[in-house]
């Protein structure tokens, strides 16, 4: 039996939260040690996203944690929120997917592009869970550069049709709503691109689940295909206003990665550490080797750093200073020091560390994905790039 | 139905306590401090016992430093209606903290005051029989469920190799142990409305405390294991040491 998680804190980061935001961490912290922890590794296996766990993500009021009590949220403010994303990635970066997905990337924009109608009929339901939604910007052909998508909404004589294709998409095939974003002007047009709610059981609307994936095993990915999609005009989101518009939702999203990533690393410290002590070989625990103090010894230190980082930007999105530059830094910082601390811990846990009863390989593998969705590493790359030198790369 | 919950702050139960430089209490520092585990299922079932009557108010209530309003802040995320904060010194003399706790709690007209079978730290399981003396109520320990009727409290406790039903009149105190109150997690909703519920910080009643502890030290570090040898000629070895040392068979 491991020991329990009391995460990492060597530069006493917890002085500086206040006692909310500590107990909103301790809160989501025991439910991942009770009841995320016994069920992942069999979920992970089975290739199953963990259903059962949705509604009590909802009793705890994780889902939009920090939109507004007036829509069943819990209105927390954003170092509360980064601080559950970084406890739900200690258990799973799919489970935190999940979260962020339902959080960031529908319930956000419900709120900040929606119309009252859309925030009282989705919001509520959305939060506690009796409702489960999904994002569809990403295309088959348009990743990195969703400016190009050739999904196209048609207006009509009473509303809009709905046609294309949309790849990637977290929670696609569990889905009750999908908040679709798509042309309706000229393509490449990047003023004429809306978001429009599409409840999943309209008729032209299809999701299926994407086979073969090697990492995010416990989570969902999907193709939504739109065929003929008969929309009223009371779907489009009336405050939507070109590719502006999605990007602001994958900056709420990436802020929660950034904090989600610090979890997973933290995860595999934790892990590694234990297993350092207690593994002996040559006489002796393997942690007394130099060449695994070393390895520890930069886990630490990188967590560290990324801790600070998460904590000062989420100071900053509460002061309302928080730029997406900023959140870009952070994603592809945090998300690489996760990565590299993975590996690592995959290696210092030797033969045992390729199995599932221990963590680190599996947060290896979902990093991967991490890595590479809500803007790549090298895409942040470019966008601080860009910052620096004023230069666009793309 | 008003129900009064006595909790108490106590070291996280995973921590590694270590005695102070004094010698006669524990080292604090690094220690994360918890509403006592037995408390929480008495908040628990105080929770429950409002929920079922459909009116009432939970009011906690502890004896300690000013660190004490965080025990609190948490028994009130889990829904609590209300806290009280006796400020005062934590003692291991039972009735010195039974005589401030009554002191506060004697006015109330609560039907119930609740507490956990022991405090997780001291391990004494004085105060709610001395606060149930002190009140002149019935006092039935180590419940692990209970049921309010009109004037009297069904109570179940387990005891050696069955369980007891027994009956107390009203107002009554129970003290509650690991059974069916599994304590609810504290929504975040429940966090965020925790701050703005009254909590109040007054001076505890002055009781001089009669039992100090004298010294407090570690248990001595475990022997190290002996090795009997090597293969299956070690095995009628390792069997006599089990069965006549170490008396496991």
């Amino acid at each position: 039996m491991a020991a329990k998680f009391e995460g990492i804190d060597f530069y006493d980061i917890d002085s500086l939260l206040s006692e909310e935001e500590r107990m909103v961490r301790d809160t989501i912290r025991g439910w991942v040690e009770d009841k995320l922890m016994p069920i992942i590794g069999d979920a992970y296996v089975d290739r199953r996203f963990p259903k059962e766990i949705v509604p009590e993500l909802g009793e705890l009021g994780v889902l939009g944690a920090n939109l507004p009590e007036k829509y069943g949220c819990a209105e927390l403010n954003n170092v509360a929120y980064g601080l559950i994303m970084q406890e739900l990635e200690r258990g799973d970066s799919g489970i935190r997917s999940f979260a962020s997905v339902q959080g960031a990337l529908v319930m956000y924009p419900i709120f900040a592009f929606g119309s009252e109608d859309h925030r009282t009929e989705w919001l509520p339901k959305l939060a506690t869970g009796e409702a489960i939604g999904c994002f569809g910007l990403t295309e088959p052909d348009y990743g990195s550069n969703p400016a190009g998508m050739v999904t196209r909404a048609k207006k009509t004589s009473d509303g809009w049709l709905l046609n294309g294709a949309k790849m990637w998409i977290t929670n696609g095939s569990q889905a009750d709503v999908a908040v679709v974003w798509a042309q309706t002007g000229d393509i490449g047009d990047v003023k004429t691109i809306r978001g429009f709610i599409v409840p999943t059981d309209t008729t032209g609307f299809s999701a299926r689940d994407q086979k073969g994936k090697l990492s995010l095993l416990a989570s969902d990915t999907s193709e939504l295909v739109f065929e003929d999609v008969e929309l009223p005009e009371s779907a489009l989101m009336p405050e939507s206003s070109g590719l502006r518009s999605p990007l602001m939702c994958l900056t709420q999203a990436r802020y929660g990665i950034a904090w989600g990533a610090v979890g997973a690393a933290m995860a595999c410290f934790h892990e590694s550490l234990l297993y350092a002590k207690e593994r002996i070989m040559f006489d002796g625990p393997i942690g007394g080797k130099q060449i695994q103090q070393v390895r520890l010894a930069d886990m630490l230190t990188k967590i560290t750093q990324g801790q600070l980082l998460a904590y000062r930007l989420g100071r900053m999105k509460d002061d309302g200073t928080m730029t997406p530059q900023q959140v870009s830094l952070a994603k592809r910082a945090n998300v690489d020091m996760a990565c590299d601390i993975a590996r690592e811990a995959r290696r210092l846990l030797g033969g045992n560390g390729i199995l599932v009863e221990y963590h680190s390989m599996r947060h290896m593998a979902n990093l991967e994905s991490v890595y590479t969705y809500e803007g790549t590493h090298d895409i942040h790359s470019l966008i601080l790039g860009q910052t620096l030198t004023g230069v666009a790369a793309f | 139905m008003d129900v009064i919950v006595c909790v108490k702050r106590v070291p996280d139960t995973e921590t590694r306590i270590k005695p102070s430089a004094a010698g006669t209490e524990i080292d604090s520092s690094g220690v994360k401090y918890i509403l006592s585990p037995y408390d929480e299922f008495a908040v628990e079932a105080a929770l429950r016992t409002v929920e079922a009557a459909g009116s009432g108010e939970v009011t906690l209530v502890t004896l300690g430093d000013a660190a004490g309003s965080e025990t609190l802040r948490s028994g009130l995320a889990m829904g609590a209606d209300k806290a009280i904060l006796l400020e005062g010194s934590s003692t291991m003399d039972g009735l010195a903290t039974a005589k401030a706790l009554v002191a506060e709690i004697e006015s109330a007209d609560a039907q119930l005051v609740l507490l956990g079978v022991k405090a997780a730290d001291d391990d004494q399981q004085q105060v709610g029989p001395m606060v149930g003396t002190l009140l002149g109520r019935a006092c039935v320990t180590g419940v692990t469920s209970f049921t309010v009727t009109e004037d009297s409290v069904r109570c179940h406790r387990e005891v050696e190799g069955g369980v007891e039903v027994v009956e107390a009149s009203l107002p009554a105190v129970l003290t509650i142990t690991k059974g069916t109150y599994e304590p609810r997690y504290a929504s975040l909703k429940g966090i965020m409305a925790a701050k703005r519920k009254p909590m109040e910080t007054k001076p505890a009643a002055d009781v001089a405390a009669r039992i100090a502890v004298r010294s407090l030290t570690s248990p001595p570090a475990r022997a190290a294991g002996k090795i009997v040898g090597e293969g299956p000629d070690a095995v009628p070895e390792l069997v006599r040491l089990l069965r006549e040392e170490a008396n496991a068979l």
